[in-house]
């Protein structure tokens, strides 16, 4: 193994693999209770916490450069962007009928 | 001593396979992987355009996504999340086994998660196929029996554009890995040079996750709040 590398042992990915199970467990078990709003707010949380777990051990980011995380995570801040601003398009239209 | 020195950094350097216009395999490997974290950015926002339009309609159209969404099998859905999740561990055990330089794991790794990956699709196909007989796949052929018929035929588009560009990457993730089990076994791979195992595990995350988000925003939208 290189030195820039870090090895994560298999443990570690045991233990992630078991959390992801419980999330999703969590999350479609949720999904049947009436929670108004926040049922998506516990969706979307479950959701990015998964992929923030997957994001840092499974695809190695915890250990990863600098550099790295920019990419990682400056993608996800543009689509954040590009989200919001269209939004803020439909959510002020006045249907005009 | 100068001279055992010499040789085994000679053949360190000719084992480690470093390119010639990097400096050593440190850089090659660091090159290497932010290629593809780059490549991974160009996807979160391939996929991220389609969320988009997914996340504007279904603002515009709560009732119509929510009844939609209900015709999907939950069961399936959350069976096919386990699968794929289950085949990122493998991944990630094969990345291991490349690192430590255990060659027959690695290639019965790469192997389960290639069968995982199909088992997916396989389930997929089912409900594709379940989808068609339930003339629920947009188009002339669309029938709806409920209210909104326009909108739900909206939701299915982005289910079947959704999932499918999903599958397609996971169909092109099982052919990158048919090339990558066979150098596997070939013994291309070691500790000191494993950069296209790693780099398929980055991309297999990467579908892993896009599915992470997938699942919840297709599959359970409307399950509570059933009259």
């Amino acid at each position: 193994m290189l030195k820039a590398e870090h090895m994560v042992g298999v443990g570690t990915y045991l233990a992630i693999f078991l959390a992801l199970m419980v999330l999703t467990a969590v999350t479609t078990g949720v999904a049947f209770v009436d929670l108004g709003i926040m049922n998506v707010v516990i969706m979307l949380a479950i959701a990015v916490t998964k992929a923030t777990m997957v994001l840092l051990w499974f695809m190695h980011l915890k250990f990863a450069s600098r550099l790295t995380w920019l990419w990682a995570f400056g993608s996800f801040v543009i689509l954040g962007i590009l989200v919001a601003i269209t939004l803020s398009d439909y959510l002020t239209r006045t249907i005009v009928s | 001593m100068a001279e055992a020195l010499a040789a085994a950094h000679a053949s360190d350097a000719h084992d480690l396979h470093v390119a010639h216009q990097f400096d050593d395999a440190e850089q090659q490997w660091g090159a290497s992987t932010l290629g593809m974290w780059v490549f991974l950015a160009q996807e979160v926002l391939f996929f991220g355009g389609i969320f988009a339009v997914y996340i504007i309609y279904r603002t515009l159209f709560p009732d119509a996504f929510a009844e939609a969404s209900n015709h999907l099998d939950v069961t399936l859905g959350t069976f096919n999340t386990a699968v794929l999740i289950g085949s990122s561990l493998t991944m990630a055990l094969a990345v291991h086994a490349s690192q430590v330089g255990h060659r027959g794991p690695l290639v019965a790794w790469i192997l389960l998660t290639m069968l995982l990956g199909s088992v997916f699709l396989g389930v997929k196909v089912y409900e594709y196929a379940h989808k068609w007989e339930q003339n629920l796949v947009p188009g002339p052929w669309f029938q709806w029996h409920g209210e909104f018929p326009q909108q739900a035929q909206i939701f299915y588009s982005l289910y079947f554009g959704m999932t499918g560009l999903h599958a397609l990457h996971m169909i092109i993730g099982l052919g990158i890995m048919t090339w990558l089990v066979l150098a596997a076994r070939a013994g291309r791979f070691g500790p000191n040079y494993h950069n296209p195992v790693e780099i398929t595990g980055l991309y297999w995350h990467f579908v892993d996750i896009v599915w992470i988000f997938l699942f919840p925003l297709l599959y359970l939208i409307g399950r509570h709040g059933h009259p």
